[in-house]
């Protein structure tokens, strides 16, 4: 399935992008931030992330669906 | 304009708090989150801020909800600068009124709680000796 993939703050560093659109067989966040990491060698663990699928929070083992836009979230650091 | 937003561009405070004033109010209090000189012993030159804005604006919308629920309050609006911050910039605005002070005490401490710990936006410091690094909620270098 394609999904679209945003990139923030140190993972954005790390993959050298905005965003991509990801071509996987990945059925949830989870497989998916798994396989993402051995491609761009993030060292954030998935346990200190949160995942936004199309725009707002969601569960890590939560079904994909093709055309998703998946977001992993760094610790947030506002204010 | 929503009670919560992100700006690219200075906040003006005295307007927001402006927009506070209410006859059913007799309390106002606001949080002004500034740029400091320096963090964890480091000297900082200044700073970015990052953020996930469809999700920043929703959250922090729901984060205003919450704190109308939860506390006697009249109004309450937040507003969060993104982009390029220098030292003694306004960083982060929270303004709540309120008939009474205890609640709109409790209202303002509650909204800048949650917003930093639950608003996708992100913090990278740039130190005076050239290097940047991204945050999280301890202080310490996500890298």
């Amino acid at each position: 399935m394609n999904y679209r993939v945003l990139y923030f703050a140190s993972l954005r560093d790390r993959a050298g992008r905005d965003e991509e659109q990801v071509n996987s067989d990945a059925k949830d966040a989870q497989s998916l931030y798994a396989e993402l990491q051995r491609i761009h060698g993030f060292t954030l663990t998935q346990a200190r992330l949160r995942v936004a699928i199309n725009g707002d929070f969601a569960s890590w083992d939560r079904a994909l669906s093709d055309g998703d836009e998946v977001v992993f979230l760094p610790p947030m650091s506002g204010g | 304009m929503s009670d919560f937003f992100l700006s690219e561009t200075p906040i003006d405070a005295i307007a927001l708090a402006r927009a506070l004033e209410s006859s059913a109010a007799g309390a106002s209090v606001s949080f002004e989150g500034w740029v400091r000189d320096h963090n964890d012993g480091r000297a900082v030159s200044r700073l970015d801020y990052q953020a996930y804005v469809s999700l920043a604006q929703a959250e922090g919308e729901r984060i205003l909800v919450e704190a109308r629920a939860r506390f006697a309050i009249v109004t309450a609006r937040c507003a969060h600068r993104i982009g390029s911050l220098a030292i003694g910039d306004l960083a982060v605005w929270v303004g709540v009124s309120a008939a009474h002070r205890g609640a709109a005490f409790d209202a303002c401490r509650y909204i800048i709680d949650e917003v930093k710990q639950r608003v996708p936006i992100w913090k990278n410091e740039h130190y005076a000796e050239g290097e940047s690094g991204w945050l999280h909620p301890d202080n310490t270098p996500v890298e």
